[in-house]
């Protein structure tokens, strides 16, 4: 068998990466599109590791805030959507298609 | 410690992971997407650990398949109605978005075909990553070099946590 | 092959340091049939001492004094009608309890029963057992939203409201004690500066830390080290459930809150996954604050004699509940319809005592001394969880939640500042 290299782990994370995007830009419940954009993120933590392995250790500390972050923008995400639920009754991205209504 | 039938858990992982996203971006149900997405980031904290990388490995788990996770499927109990399911799942410039992503898959082949230093790595010598000290030497970086960035790091924390309180009452 | 298994009897690590595959499931398997055992033993246990505490006697009629109930639940449990509400989602209400079980499972992967004997010794031991508990969460979401049910969606919420309040008190305590390991003193206030990263997240580390320290972290820095095990115990007890947190499962509160639709076989999963979830977080509290393996007092009592004492109290522990089997016999009513229980209970008595006597032998008395010690002390936890549920009122929601969030988190801070600023000063 071909041994594992890092470049096996950068293809998974590019798989990971277009699947996120083809998510983000095809869904209509935002809540999917929220979780495919988590998915972009943990393909861009895997990169990091992966090449971590190479070159020492700051990718896994990048890694770590990555995640951090992911944490935040969730959180602040899914407020938005709560708070834009609770006038609008719909969790569809295309229908949040007026500034004012 | 001494890794074992290496070729076997990564090809093992990386299916896992890689169906979990496709799971995710087809499921029609919301919380069928969530658990979709808990076995896809379980999947890849066991890459991590085949990576040397244990203390991200932890981090992913306890963060975000528990932290994260649990605030997604909060939020999915609370706003899924009933007719959100039986209406149409993707969005009327689907083919755009498909035609997109296609590209930018052809992109990173293209890229990894292409560059020769990603083919050559047998001649680059691997970082020592001893396990034992993993969290050790994290620790060391963490609050050394990039002292700076963790404090943003909290504070945007703060930030994040006041936003979401702000954002989600009823009354302010 | 023959190598392969006597290579790592030969060395002095964990299986899964060795890398040795084949020893890695012998342990796991050991660790699968301990913990039904314990979990069955669990089940007899807290009935009948609950019981005492009330003043009656708690189930007698199954086998002698009850000790075949347990199996009468479980054949009851696995023989009952599998029932799906109408409405459910099918694939969520089946792997709910299923996730929590490998959750439960999961976590004993890195529990030390004594210096090797641990499947594996990860680097992030302690953070692994609080993460994968932390997963159990899901599970519960899960089975609450899967049910189509105002009862289980309410006491999912609630439950999982409460679980995810609570790690966070946990982890304060556990890092208070992680401190205490990069220090390198002598006794209860000795602190010796080492090398920055000196610190250790893995199980097995922390009990050698205390070792070397000859302190149990209990007692280091006294009262700080007492406060921050009383923080865990009480988040520990908030984390699995129990009374007198268990507003979310009580049955006079919520019917039986996320588990309600749940029945025969999966109900026993959940079952069986609180009391593994139970000796899971008793692991972490026995590992961190109480020393592990060590046996008590091995500085004050050193010596040949005193270790040979010591030696001698897993025989004696068998030995002693042997007696009480024997007086049991003794004491049942000299009827021929009690003659086939007065012969159960003389045959556990004999095998008690057999079990004792193995235990004298020295070969099997000096290997056995670890995981005695560490098991006694995980018992001593488990009647603990009894004696709360036989004496406490039950919290009500909100002033859980005031306590989670008010009270154990602000002294958490605390302690572990004050723990800080003493291991810098001193």
């Amino acid at each position: 068998m071909v041994p594992i290299t890092t470049l096996h782990y950068l293809i998974v994370a590019a798989g990971l990466f277009v699947l996120g995007v083809v998510g983000v830009l095809t869904r209509r419940n935002v809540v999917i599109v929220l979780m495919s954009i988590e998915l972009i993120l943990n393909a861009v933590n895997l990169n990091l590791v992966a090449f971590s392995r190479l070159w020492g250790l700051h990718g896994q500390v990048f890694a770590i805030f990555v995640i951090t972050d992911a944490a935040a923008e969730a959180a602040v995400g899914l407020g938005i959507l709560i708070a834009f639920f609770r006038n609008k009754e719909t969790v569809n991205v295309d229908e949040v298609d007026l500034l004012k209504w | 410690m001494t890794p074992v039938a290496t070729p076997f858990f990564f090809y093992l992982l990386s299916g896992l992971a890689l169906l979990g996203g496709i799971l995710v971006i087809t499921r029609k149900n919301a919380v069928h997407s969530a658990l979709a997405l808990i076995l896809t980031l379980l999947a890849l904290a066991g890459l991590y650990l085949m990576l040397y990388a244990p203390f991200v490995a932890g981090v992913q788990i306890i963060l975000y398949a528990g932290g994260i996770m649990v605030l997604f499927l909060f939020v999915i109990m609370l706003v899924s109605i009933e007719k959100s399911q039986r209406e149409d799942q993707f969005n009327k410039q689907w083919i755009g978005g498909l035609v997109g992503a296609v590209a930018l898959g052809a992109l990173f082949v293209r890229v990894f075909v292409r560059s020769k230093a990603l083919h050559d790595l047998t001649g680059m010598p691997m970082a020592q990553l001893p396990e034992q000290s993993n969290t050790q030497e994290i620790a060391v970086y963490l609050y050394g070099n990039y002292m700076l960035a963790f404090e943003i790091a909290s504070l945007l924390l703060l930030v994040a946590i006041i936003g979401a309180v702000v954002m989600a009452k009823k009354r302010i | 092959m023959l190598d392969y298994v006597t290579s790592y009897l030969r060395s002095n690590t964990t299986p899964g340091q060795a890398g040795n595959l084949l020893w890695a499931f012998i342990y796991i398997i050991l660790i699968f049939l301990g913990l039904s055992v314990a979990v069955i033993a669990m089940n007899w246990l807290e009935r009948k001492i609950l019981a005492h505490m009330q003043v009656r006697l708690g189930p007698m009629r199954v086998g002698p004094h009850g000790l075949l109930q347990p199996i009468a639940d479980a054949i009851k449990l696995l023989i009952k009608e599998d029932i799906m509400p109408a409405e459910a989602d099918k694939s969520v209400f089946w792997i709910a309890p299923v996730l929590i079980v490998i959750t439960a499972f999961t976590t004993f992967i890195v529990v030390p029963f004594g210096p090797t004997h641990a499947v594996t010794d990860m680097n992030i031991g302690v953070l692994f057992m609080l993460g994968v508990s932390s997963l159990s969460v899901l599970g519960v979401v899960m089975a609450g939203w899967a049910s189509n049910s105002h009862y289980p969606l309410i006491g999912a919420l609630r439950s999982s409201a409460q679980m995810v309040s609570y790690e966070i008190a946990m982890g304060l305590a556990v890092v208070a004690a992680v401190l205490m390991t990069s220090l390198h003193g002598n006794g209860l206030y000795g602190v010796a500066h080492g090398a920055v990263g000196d610190g250790t997240l893995s199980m097995i580390d922390i009990v050698k830390a205390q070792q070397d320290q000859h302190a149990w972290f209990i007692f280091k820095f006294f009262p700080l080290g007492l406060i921050a095990f009383f923080i865990f115990a009480v988040a520990m007890i908030a984390e699995t459930n129990r009374a007198p947190f268990d507003l979310p499962e009580a049955e006079s509160e919520l019917t039986a809150g996320f588990h309600t639709e749940y029945s025969g076989f999966r109900w026993s999963l959940f079952f069986l996954a609180e009391y593994s979830a139970m000796i899971a977080v008793s692991s972490i509290a026995v590992t961190l604050w109480l020393g592990g393996w060590l046996r008590p007092f091995p500085t004050w009592l050193t010596g040949e004699t005193w270790d040979l004492v010591f030696s001698l109290f897993p025989a004696a522990t068998f030995l002693l509940l042997a007696l009480i089997a024997l007086v049991g016999t003794l004491r049942m009513p000299k009827h021929p319809y009690f003659r086939v229980q007065t012969l159960g209970l003389a045959g556990f008595a004999a095998v008690l005592a057999l079990i004792g006597i193995l235990l004298l032998l020295p070969p099997v008395r000096d290997r056995i001394q670890d995981i005695y010690w560490f098991s006694l002390k995980v018992a001593g936890f488990m009647y603990l969880y009894i004696w709360y549920r036989g004496t406490f009122p039950r919290y009500r929601f909100d002033q859980l939640m005031r306590v989670g969030w008010k009270v154990l988190l602000p002294v958490g801070l605390g302690v572990l500042i004050l723990t800080a600023i003493v291991g810098v000063l001193l």
